[in-house]
């Protein structure tokens, strides 16, 4: 239990910092380093409620491929950060009446906000016995939310086709190898064995 | 654990099943044809729009859900499907020729418009907020590249591009509200929601949620103050792509509009009501004043059809049956005359040069007598002149405004549409009364079809009015 606690508060407070870090750090590169650590740190909590299905998922999509793409393109993109910043002091007064507005408005919903008494148990139903969480979320996920899923599934689709459209370019007199030719070139197609006899020239 | 293993009963979806699976098969058939296969998936993607028309057609009967009611059958949305169904069919008949010329003739065209179409007749039986957002999202994503499907010119990306980027920003709206509406009432379906609001006093965090629903709903029907994308993105996609978007798009999001607020929430009628009359008010005034000064006929028809969703609104706005009847006859000729009128805009070709600007119509009447004439049918119908479809439309919605009790806005209504018939006389004036130029080139085989189809519906409306107001009224009234 206390052992437990400890990490609870050591993946908290580090998943905290490093998110106020991905904010505060001056160069891209590290927001996009404190983000996986914000991740990671997520990814840690998930096992200590007991879904390890999702803290491993969240390692390889979001840690594994989001991020490391991520960071090649703020690397690639090459933006200078000083000259985004010039126009602060101007824009500060905006954004900060910006900022109150959204302030009171959110409070104005916090104060209307009443929690249903049931929604305590709702959150703390426990997996079944004998099913582990990779199963239940599966059971779930392929029965009751199919449709959700596969619309999701489509959207997915969508975007992969979209993008294809619009970037992909066939240009037809572009040299490209083609290996399977390569193979099967035959030295008779290849080669042509002249016989030059002697004093004649070709 | 038994409800783990309660299979979704997908009956009622397979209209939207027959569009998924041809979309999928037709995009393997374009990928792995050898040669040109455009023409080939351009005519299946038909066919299968065609089969689940006769599917929705055939399936008719009392109201159904399906996926754990997530997803609903009615009349209102049989209704529904067939209108996007017509106007995404006709939509990809206009583009053949179009295409072809533009050499962007790709197989993945008709696709993305299957998979469109698709997205919004999930929009339309979404009966829930997740289906809403999934069914919107897929019919958004689609139409921001068919937008941008001219990639080698600047205007067309340019409208991908404006279209995604506030498209996105209108999504996270919705998804904003929608999360706020799920915390304050505690589901995400909209008969849990109703039932919720009936007992129960949400209170102003409810409110606050709506109107950002209402808020990302209100850009995909391009009403004011959420118009700020259309003019651009008609003007710079290709001229089909924007025919597409005047069509069948705004009804399945006027469609979705209409459930979202009579289905989950009639207990707070009044305060979603108020939004919805600023908002139509807002669009009839600035449809009406905004196409004065355009030249070019694209950008004309954007702002016409924000003025007609404005129009469309009024019936929404009166939250009666008969409200919701206008606004679903509305919405079936706002949809036959901008596909008309584009259907003309595509015939304007002179020298195998595209034409957009009004002033080369000039004098039309007297080098194509049969294309001014219907033309200015569309226009005079557009404008609301009896005994033209159009009026019929409006003459709907403002009946139900008055019985309503919503004179200001019935009053505001016929202003607007007044000062809104000016434009479009215009049109009628430069094409019959100014010197002409030279003629266009001949008119497309489709494109006459199309025009005559929906040339016919509008100038004899009249004669078949009845059992379309009939049909309509049992669509009003399924979702009561």
């Amino acid at each position: 239990m206390t052992v437990a606690a400890l990490f609870f508060y050591l993946f908290a407070f580090t998943a905290i910092a490093a998110a106020i870090m991905v904010i505060f750090a001056r160069n891209p590169v590290h927001s996009v380093m404190f983000l996986i650590l914000a991740f990671v740190n997520a990814a840690g909590l998930f096992i200590l409620i007991g879904a390890e299905f999702l803290a491993m998922i969240l390692i390889v999509v979001y840690v594994g491929a989001v991020m490391v793409l991520f960071l090649f393109v703020v690397m690639m993109l090459d933006i200078d950060f000083s000259k985004l910043r010039e126009g602060l002091n101007s824009y500060l007064p905006l954004g900060a009446v910006i900022g109150l507005i959204m302030m009171t408005e959110l409070l104005m919903i916090l104060t209307s906000w009443n929690i249903d008494p049931q929604a305590a148990t709702v959150v703390a139903s426990p997996i079944p016995d004998g099913v582990t969480n990779t199963e239940a979320i599966g059971l779930l996920l392929y029965t009751r939310y199919i449709y959700f899923f596969q619309a999701a599934g489509l959207v997915l689709l969508v975007a992969m086709i979209g993008a294809i459209v619009l970037t992909l370019h066939h240009r037809p007199n572009i040299r490209r190898q083609n290996i399977e030719d390569q193979i099967a070139r035959h030295p008779h197609s290849a080669i042509e064995v002249k016989d030059v006899k002697p004093g004649q020239g070709v | 654990m038994m409800d783990f293993l309660d299979i979704a009963k997908a009956g009622p979806a397979i209209p939207e099943l027959i569009i998924a699976v041809s979309a999928l098969g037709l995009l393997m058939l374009g990928a792995f044809k050898k040669g040109e296969s455009s023409d080939l998936v351009n005519s299946l993607a038909l066919f299968a729009m065609a089969l689940a028309g006769g599917a929705i057609i055939l399936t008719s009967g009392p109201s159904q859900s399906a996926f754990h009611n997530a997803f609903v059958v009615d009349t209102f949305s049989r209704f529904m499907k067939i209108l996007v169904l017509f106007g995404s069919s006709a939509t990809l008949i206009m583009s053949v020729q179009f295409m072809k010329q533009e050499r962007i003739d790709k197989f993945e065209y008709p696709v993305l418009i299957l998979l469109a179409t698709l997205g919004m007749m999930m929009m339309i039986s979404a009966n829930g907020l997740i289906s809403l957002y999934m069914g919107l999202e897929l019919q958004s994503l689609a139409l921001y590249v068919v937008a941008a499907f001219n990639r080698d010119s600047t205007r067309s990306s340019e409208a991908g591009l404006k279209y995604f980027v506030l498209g996105a920003l209108s999504s996270g709206m919705l998804l904003y509200g929608s999360s706020l509406v799920y915390g304050f009432t505690g589901s995400v379906n909209f008969d849990t929601i109703a039932a919720f609001l009936k007992a129960n006093d949400a209170g102003v965090g409810l409110t606050f949620g709506l109107v950002f629903v209402i808020a990302g709903l209100a850009f995909k029907i391009s009403a004011v103050p959420f118009h700020m994308w259309t003019p651009d993105v008609y003007e710079g996609s290709p001229t089909p792509v924007a025919a597409f978007f005047a069509a069948a798009p705004k009804i399945a999001a006027m469609s979705i509009l209409i459930r979202t607020m009579i289905s989950p929430f009639p207990a707070i009628a009044a305060d979603w009501q108020q939004i919805i009359v600023f908002v139509s008010i807002a669009s009839m005034v600035l449809g009406a004043f905004a196409a004065i000064g355009q030249t070019n006929i694209k950008r004309l028809l954007a702002y016409s059809s924000i003025g007609h969703m404005g129009f469309a609104l009024v019936g929404l706005a009166a939250g009666s049956t008969e409200g919701i009847r206008g606004v679903i006859l509305y919405m079936t000729i706002y949809m036959l005359m901008t596909l008309g009128s584009f259907a003309c805009v595509l015939a304007m070709k002179r020298d195998g040069q595209r034409l957009e600007d009004i002033s080369d119509l000039a004098g039309l009447s007297r080098n194509s007598k049969m294309m001014a004439f219907v033309l200015s049918m569309f226009m005079f119908s557009l404008a609301g002149i009896p005994p033209l479809a159009g009026f019929f439309g409006k003459y709907f919605v403002f009946l139900a405004a008055i019985k309503a009790g919503l004179y200001p806005l019935a009053i505001i209504g016929v202003l607007a549409s007044v000062v809104g018939a000016f434009y479009y006389l215009r049109i009628v004036k430069i094409m019959y009364f100014d010197e002409p130029e030279d003629a266009f080139e001949p008119m497309a085989g489709e494109l006459k079809m199309i025009i005559a189809v929906s040339g016919l519906f509008v100038v004899l409306f009249a004669l078949f009015a009845n059992p379309l107001v009939n049909l309509a009224n049992a669509a009003a009234v399924s979702i009561f």
